[in-house]
């Protein structure tokens, strides 16, 4: 590990001096080496790895002006790799709030085989009581979440939690039915 | 693409950075934030009528020492945070030593002082203006300085706005020295003081949407 720091810091500072082929080999060894990082913090999203290697390439080229020669290189660089990680996962986690319409979608999706399977309101009326009012307010009637919590009582974090779980119990109800 | 490619193409004609270019930058910085601030005294405030009798005194120079300390430590945290792996923490304690010593020396002054004095070295004439005028003064130097910071890799965008704003306050109180008349420890203890913080707090609203990249 300390002889690649050394031999990555001798690279980074031939390229910041301008010589070209040390810093390309630099910046493909580095390469190989962010895809090793991103490939193990990432196994939930490998096609967006290659992109992030990508992105901290760049920001190691055009934010190369920030390393100080008379720190460690390694530390700098993976440095900028995990601001980009971090930033990545903040996106996502934009994408992945929303998983209550997915379930909609999938329930929206699904059709049930005449005779065999439950429709919607017998899948509705498994459900405790309050779960059934909070999927009946929002995803048939139209109430937001802040309303529909306030006839159950409960705060809009409360309904969304709970309406979470109603529909996830509603999807493998109908699900099990429809396998049975 | 390909990254291959892509390592092709950044590689192709790598403009050589000198050594130094980040404090470089804001060494420019501090030049131009005091020429912004120094063309709004003179074509806003006015000096002060006494300036010249004022600059053989011991007073305006500890308050100009005072304020370019703390804008020093602010270029010393800046030059850190502006890096992705950089750390603060010694320019922090730089900063908090300066404030803690400039405020107790104010502070055993306003003791010593009998009680009629203390209301009048605390709220001297200009408390109403001083925070907002070393505000205002530094608001130029933090945008610059904000606009620069934000091509380098703060990795801590809340921190490294507040040294911007604790630099450029810096800066600012320094040349605000030659509007105001104020020559009592207490008073610039406090109101310069605040005026340096609110613009370091302002620096670090800003930064943090601004400083994400």
């Amino acid at each position: 590990m300390t002889e690649t720091e050394a031999v990555l810091k001798g690279l980074m500072l031939l390229g910041l001096d301008g010589d070209a082929q040390a810093y390309r080999l630099l910046l493909s060894q580095l390469g190989g080496r962010l895809r090793v990082y991103f490939e193990r913090r990432m196994r939930d999203a490998p096609g967006d790895v290659e992109d992030l290697v990508q992105e901290t390439l760049i920001a190691v080229h055009t934010r190369r002006a920030t390393y100080d020669r008379a720190q460690p290189f390694t530390p700098w660089a993976f440095a900028l790799a995990r601001y980009k990680l971090i930033d990545h996962w903040r996106r996502r986690k934009v994408r992945t709030t929303v998983p209550i319409d997915d379930y909609v979608d999938v329930l929206a999706a699904y059709t049930p085989e005449p005779g065999s399977a439950m429709d919607l309101d017998r899948a509705l009326g498994t459900l405790p009581e309050r779960q059934r009012d909070l999927v009946r307010d929002v995803k048939l009637e139209g109430l937001s979440l802040a309303e529909a919590g306030g006839r159950a009582g409960v705060s809009e974090g409360a309904a969304k939690v709970a309406l979470h779980r109603a529909l996830k119990a509603l999807g493998e109800r109908m699900r099990g039915r429809a396998d049975g | 693409m390909r990254t291959d490619d892509l390592i092709d193409k950044l590689a192709a004609r790598p403009q050589p950075i000198p050594a130094g270019a980040v404090p470089r930058r804001f060494v420019g910085l501090a030049a131009a934030s005091a020429l912004a601030a120094l063309a709004m005294v003179l074509a806003w405030l006015g000096t002060r009528d006494d300036l010249a009798q004022a600059m053989t005194g011991r007073m305006f120079w500890m308050k100009a020492a005072y304020t370019a300390l703390l804008g020093l430590a602010g270029f010393w945290a800046l030059e850190r945070l502006a890096r992705p792996d950089g750390k603060a923490d010694r320019a922090m304690l730089f900063g908090a030593l300066v404030l803690a010593l400039f405020v107790g020396l104010g502070l055993g002054q306003w003791l010593v002082a009998d009680g009629e004095h203390r209301r009048a070295m605390m709220m001297g004439g200009s408390w109403r203006v001083c925070f907002g005028y070393i505000l205002t003064l530094a608001l130029p130097g933090l945008l610059a300085t904000l606009v620069v910071l934000r091509r380098m890799a703060p990795t801590r965008p809340v921190l490294a706005g507040f040294a911007a704003g604790a630099f450029a306050g810096g800066v600012a109180a320094t040349v605000y020295g030659l509007h105001c008349g104020e020559s009592t420890m207490v008073f610039v203890g406090i109101w310069y003081t605040l005026g340096v913080l609110g613009t370091g707090a302002l620096g670090a609203v800003i930064g943090k949407w601004m400083l994400r990249w």
